[in-house]
C-alpha cells in the first residue's frame, strides 16, 4: 500500500476551510453528479464530489487542489454519509491529495513499460531543476511525484502534470516543459516526438494509411 | 496472411480524424442501431457466442456466455445492470484509451447493444481517473449520443430505454478488478468482494451486474453487423476475432495496433514496429500480456501465436494483449523488481498473503537486483510466491507472484551472477 500521511486537523485549517461550501458553478455541477446514481444511493457520488471539491481548493489557492478534513466533512454532510466513509475513500484513492501541494503537480510514470524507454533521466531531469520526490518546490510551483502505470506506454515515457499528459519524452523535453509552465505558458501536451500524431508506428504508419488524410469509410470494401 | 485494414474495427484508433457523432457515423457507427436490436436479446447473445469473441480484459472468458448468465426477467423488480471496465492500469495496457478519445461511439453503441442483450436498465463507464482528457472526450460524446436520441428514452427508436453514465476512478488498479469496480461505483474503498455471490446475481447496488471490458463491448456492434462467421475468421480455433496489440519497450516504433488474434510475435513486431531495437538477436526476453504475466525469453516467444493458447504453451498468457519487449541492455531484475514494486503499491490491504507479501516480495527482489543476498533465497522468495499466489480474495496476490516466478524460471543463473559477484564484491 502506499505510504500516505493525511494532513493533520488544527484550529488553523478549520478557520481556513471550516465554511467551505460549493462555488455556485460547482453546486450546480453537483445535483448533475448525483443526478447519475439512482434513488438512495448517491453515496456512490463521493468519488466525483470529493474530485470537484478538490478542484474548487485548487482554484482557490492555484495549486492542483486538496481536500483538508473540513472540506471532507462538507462532502460527508453534502451525501448524509459517515465522515470516516469520506475519508476512507480520500484516503484510499492516490488521485485524492490529502495534504497541500504545489501549483503544478509533476506526476512521473516510472512503472516498467516507462522504465525501459528511459524514466530515469526524466526524473533526473526533474531533479536538476530542484525537484525532489515527495516534495513541492520552495517557490510553491511544482510536487513531483513518481506514479505508477498511467497508461501511455506505446508512447512512454510520460509525465502527467495538472490535468494533461507530456509523452514520448526526452530529458530536455522535459526540461523545456518545466521551464514553459514556470513562465506561464501552456507547452504542447501529447507525443513530443516530432512527426508523431498519437501512438501509431511513428514514421513509418504500417496500417490505416487511408485514414491519415480522411475519414475513410471502409464499409465499401466489406 | 495478415488482417487488413477494411478488417480493421476501430478505424479512427490513431485519431487521425475527429471522435464526434458526425464522423463516427460516417465511418458506420451508430448505422440503424435499431435494426440490430429488433434481432432480439437471445440472437445477439448468441451471434457473439458464435463469433467466439473471449473478453479482452485479460481473463478471456466467453462473452456471450457471460452475458447469458443474465437474468431473462426481473422476479424481483431488481434492475440489471452493465459496468465497462475502462479503468484500464494494467503496466503494459494502453488500448482502452485509444478506444475512448478516439473511438467512444464504438463503445457507447456497444454499451447500448450489449445492454438490450442481457435486459440491463443503464450502463456505468467506470473510467480510470488519470484518463482525465479521455474521460471529457467520453462525457462529450454520451451527451452527443443522447441529444441525437440514441440514447435514454426509446434509444435509436427501438423502443427500449437505456442510460449510459460514466464514472471516473480516482487512481487505484485494483478497481479494475469486477467486485472492487462495484464496491468503488457503490463509493467504497475498491475492495474486492468474495465470491459467490457473483454479480449476475447479486452485483452493484445488489442487482445482477455484468462487467465487461472497454474492447469488449466496443467491438459488438461491428460482430453483429458483419456476422460472427466474419469475426471468427480470423485467429486459431478458441482463439478468434482481431485484437489490440500495444507494444512497448525496446522496439524500434512502440505502438498500439490491431491485428488478428495468433499473428506470430515476429511477425507483430517486424510489421508494425520497425523490429527489436538492435535486431533480433538483441532480444533478452518478453512479457507478452502486460505486467501480470510471467516473461517469456527470447528463444520461445520468437514464434510463438499470440493468442490465449500460444502463450499458455510458453507459460505465460495473454492477458490485455501488452507486449512489454526488453532487449539485451535490460537490467531485467530491475524490471521485474519495479513490477513488484507496483503491485506493492496497488495492493488494497484486505488480505494479509497480499498486504504483507507483496512488500516481502519487493523488498528481497531489491536485494536480488543488487545481489545483496544468499542463494537459499531465491527458493525461499519462490516459496513465498506460491503462498500468496491462490491465497487472496482476488487475483492481485497471483498478479504480484507470477511475475517473480517467470524471472527464477527463465534467469535464476543471472540472479545468482549477482550474488556470487556481490560476495566477491564485498571480500575485496
Amino acid at each position: 500500500m502506499a505510504d500516505r500521511h493525511i494532513e493533520p486537523d488544527s484550529p488553523e485549517l478549520r478557520a481556513r476551510w471550516g465554511g467551505f461550501e460549493w462555488t455556485a458553478g460547482n453546486a450546480e455541477q453537483a445535483k448533475v453528479i448525483v443526478g447519475r446514481y439512482p434513488e438512495g444511493r448517491q453515496r456512490s457520488a463521493v468519488m466525483p464530489l470529493l474530485d470537484l471539491a478538490q478542484r474548487q481548493v485548487g482554484a482557490e489557492l492555484n495549486t492542483q487542489g486538496w481536500l483538508p478534513i473540513p472540506v471532507m466533512e462538507y462532502v460527508a454532510k453534502y451525501l448524509d454519509m459517515p465522515v470516516i466513509r469520506v475519508v476512507e475513500v480520500a484516503t484510499f484513492y492516490t488521485m485524492y491529495n490529502i495534504a497541500p501541494i504545489g501549483r503544478f503537480h509533476v506526476q512521473v510514470c516510472g512503472t516498467t513499460p516507462c522504465m525501459l524507454r528511459g524514466s530515469d533521466d526524466i526524473l533526473a531531469a526533474c531533479k536538476s531543476k530542484g525537484l525532489s520526490k515527495g516534495h513541492t518546490t520552495a517557490d510553491g510551483l511544482f510536487t513531483l511525484t513518481e506514479v505508477e502505470c498511467m497508461g501511455n506506454c506505446a508512447s512512454a515515457p510520460m509525465v502527467q502534470i495538472n490535468d494533461d499528459n507530456y509523452e514520448d519524452l526526452t530529458a530536455d523535453d522535459m526540461t523545456r516543459i518545466l521551464d514553459e509552465l514556470a513562465a506561464g505558458k501552456q507547452p504542447k501536451t501529447g507525443t513530443q516526438l516530432a512527426g508523431r500524431h498519437t501512438v501509431e508506428p511513428a514514421g513509418a504508419l504500417s496500417n490505416l494509411t487511408a485514414m491519415v488524410d480522411a475519414n475513410h469509410d471502409y464499409r465499401g470494401e466489406w | 496472411m495478415a488482417l487488413q485494414d477494411k478488417d480493421r474495427i476501430f478505424t479512427n484508433v490513431y485519431g487521425f480524424q475527429p471522435w464526434n457523432l458526425k464522423a463516427a457515423q460516417a465511418r458506420g457507427d451508430w448505422d440503424n442501431t435499431k435494426a440490430l436490436m429488433e434481432r432480439g436479446q437471445d440472437a445477439i447473445i448468441e451471434e457473439i457466442k458464435a463469433s467466439g469473441l473471449r473478453g479482452r480484459g485479460g481473463a478471456g472468458f466467453p462473452t456471450g456466455m457471460k452475458w447469458s448468465f443474465m437474468p431473462k426477467e426481473s422476479k424481483d423488480g431488481r434492475p440489471s445492470f452493465l459496468v465497462i471496465n475502462a479503468d484500464e492500469s494494467e503496466p503494459g495496457s494502453c488500448k482502452d484509451r485509444e478506444i475512448i478519445r478516439h473511438d467512444p461511439h464504438k463503445l457507447i453503441e456497444g454499451a447500448l447493444v450489449a445492454g438490450y442483450a442481457m435486459r440491463a436498465r443503464a450502463a456505468y463507464i467506470y473510467i480510470r481517473g488519470e484518463y482525465i482528457r479521455e474521460a471529457e472526450t467520453l462525457f462529450a460524446a454520451v451527451q452527443e449520443a443522447y441529444d441525437a436520441g440514441l440514447l435514454g428514452k426509446n434509444a435509436c427508436g427501438s423502443g427500449y430505454d437505456f442510460d449510459v453514465f460514466v464514472h471516473r476512478g480516482a487512481g487505484a488498479y485494483i478497481c479494475g478488478e469486477e467486485t472492487a469496480m462495484i464496491e468503488s461505483l457503490e463509493g467504497k474503498k475498491g475492495q474486492p468482494r468474495l465470491k459467490p455471490p457473483f454479480p449476475a446475481g447479486a452485483g452493484l447496488y445488489g442487482c445482477p451486474t455484468t462487467v465487461n471490458n472497454v474492447e469488449s463491448i466496443a467491438v459488438a456492434p461491428t460482430i453483429l453487423r458483419r456476422g460472427a462467421s466474419w469475426f471468427s475468421s480470423f485467429g486459431r480455433e478458441n482463439n478468434k476475432g482481431t485484437k489490440l496489440f500495444q507494444i512497448s519497450g525496446h522496439v524500434n516504433r512502440p505502438c498500439v495496433v490491431e491485428e488478428e488474434m495468433s499473428i506470430p510475435f515476429s511477425e507483430l513486431i517486424e510489421k508494425h514496429c520497425g523490429g527489436i531495437r538492435g535486431g533480433k538477436d538483441n532480444l533478452l526476453a518478453v512479457i507478452p500480456g502486460g505486467s501480470s504475466v510471467p516473461l517469456v525469453p527470447a528463444s520461445e516467444i520468437w514464434d510463438a501465436p499470440m493468442d490465449f493458447d500460444g502463450l499458455k504453451a510458453v507459460g505465460s498468457g495473454l492477458g490485455t494483449a501488452a507486449v512489454i519487449v526488453m532487449d539485451k541492455s535490460t537490467d531485467i531484475v530491475r524490471a521485474i523488481s519495479r513490477i513488484s514494486y507496483f503491485y506493492k503499491h496497488e495492493s488494497c490491504g484486505q488480505c494479509t498473503p497480499c498486504r504483507e507479501g507483496t512488500g516481502w516480495m519487493w523488498r528481497v527482489m531489491e536485494r536480488l537486483r543488487t545481489g545483496d543476498a544468499d542463494v537459499s533465497e531465491i527458493d525461499m522468495l519462490h516459496n513465498v510466491t506460491k503462498q500468496v499466489e491462490g491465497h487472496t480474495i482476488c487475483a492481485l496476490g497471483d498478479a504480484a507472484a507470477w511475475p517473480i516466478q517467470g524471472l527464477i524460471k527463465h534467469f535464476r543463473p543471472e540472479i545468482e551472477r549477482r550474488i556470487a559477484e556481490n560476495v566477491r564484491e564485498a571480500a575485496e
